[in-house]
């Protein structure tokens, strides 16, 4: 283990952390799931209001997945815009 | 030691980020020309040259005949805008909000789509989603102003003791809102560019076309959707006064 370098225990870390950032994609599937079920059975219950119900759900749906790509914004800066590398 | 493995001299030609062209001197600091601005230069043209052509038709159609094919896609986009911004704002400040609200629509959705010239998004840079969304931030608060008042700003006090995420919350609108935007083509850009690295380069002919729906066209039309959508009801949110 001696022969590793401390700024590749840095990138090693940070991709770890990007991976363990993915997991915020969790929540946005669940949520999103949840939404598109609801919808399913609103447009069940009342096929006339289609469009509306649609447009409900994907504006919903789109405001839900914020979170996860909060999750994919950390990721992708520990990937591609590494702040930790500079601290060394 | 694995230099003879396809996949990974592959993985060397992934290549998804922002490009510098040219270097250009602004004031002292280097300004580079991006691939974005390439992009939005190109979107502009192309609505530029649309606007044009459908200027011209308009002057020339006759009402007395049916419209013909030209017209009858400009009319669409018309009735379509018009529809989207009345069910958003409600009849009575349609008209004045129209004009941004159609064009910031027709504006995202040709930035989105434009992955399928292979450009690169320009909503897939921080830069113009964020000047977007602080577009939508001051007509937020030019509206509030304009149709509240003061109760605007006392509104925010209103609960003393929630007062701080209130606050957060102004601040935090226009930080969701291009975060959202960019997250999602970024998202779809990533995965396009990873799987044009991966993949052999004549399996590029055909397999990433159905991606290319889903991550440019899908998605990108409905990212475009929910940021006008999101601008219309956030907008409206002020023209109730209390």
């Amino acid at each position: 283990m001696s022969n590793i370098t401390n700024e590749g225990l840095v990138l090693a870390c940070s991709a770890v952390g990007a991976g363990l950032a993915m997991i915020a994609g969790i929540g946005p599937g669940v949520g999103q799931g949840y939404a598109a079920g609801q919808g399913a059975a609103a447009v069940g219950r009342n096929p006339g209001a289609k469009g509306n119900i649609m447009s409900t759900m994907l504006l919903g749906q789109a405001v839900a997945e914020t979170t996860g790509l909060y999750g994919f914004a950390v990721a992708i800066i520990l990937l591609y815009a590494n702040p930790l590398i500079k601290k060394l | 030691m694995l230099d003879n493995i396809v996949l990974s001299s592959a993985v060397m030609d992934v290549d998804f980020g922002i490009k510098g062209y040219s270097k250009l001197d602004f004031f002292g600091s280097d300004v580079y020309l991006t691939s974005s601005h390439i992009c939005l230069l190109i979107v502009a043209v192309i609505v530029l040259v649309f606007a044009i052509a459908a200027n011209i038709t308009i002057r020339r159609a006759d009402p007395g005949k049916a419209p013909g094919g030209f017209l009858n896609v400009i009319e669409f986009i018309v009735s379509a805008v018009d529809n989207m911004v009345e069910g958003g704002m409600g009849i009575a400040h349609a008209a004045s909000y129209t004009n941004y609200i159609g064009t910031l629509f027709i504006v995202l959705v040709l930035c989105n789509l434009s992955g399928l010239l292979g450009l690169r998004p320009a909503t897939a840079d921080y830069g113009s989603t964020f000047a977007l969304a602080m577009i939508t931030f001051f007509m937020i608060h030019y509206a509030g102003f304009k149709y509240q008042k003061v109760s605007r700003v006392t509104n925010l006090f209103k609960p003393l003791i929630l007062s701080p995420i209130n606050i957060i919350g102004e601040i935090a609108t226009p930080i969701s809102m291009s975060l959202r935007l960019f997250g999602n083509i970024l998202s779809g850009t990533v995965m396009m560019g990873l799987i044009y690295g991966l993949i052999p380069w004549f399996l590029t002919i055909a397999w990433p076309g159905v991606l290319h729906i889903y991550f440019d066209i899908f998605s990108g039309c409905i990212q475009a959707y929910v940021f006008v959508m999101l601008t219309m009801t956030f907008i409206s949110q002020n023209f109730e006064t209390e």
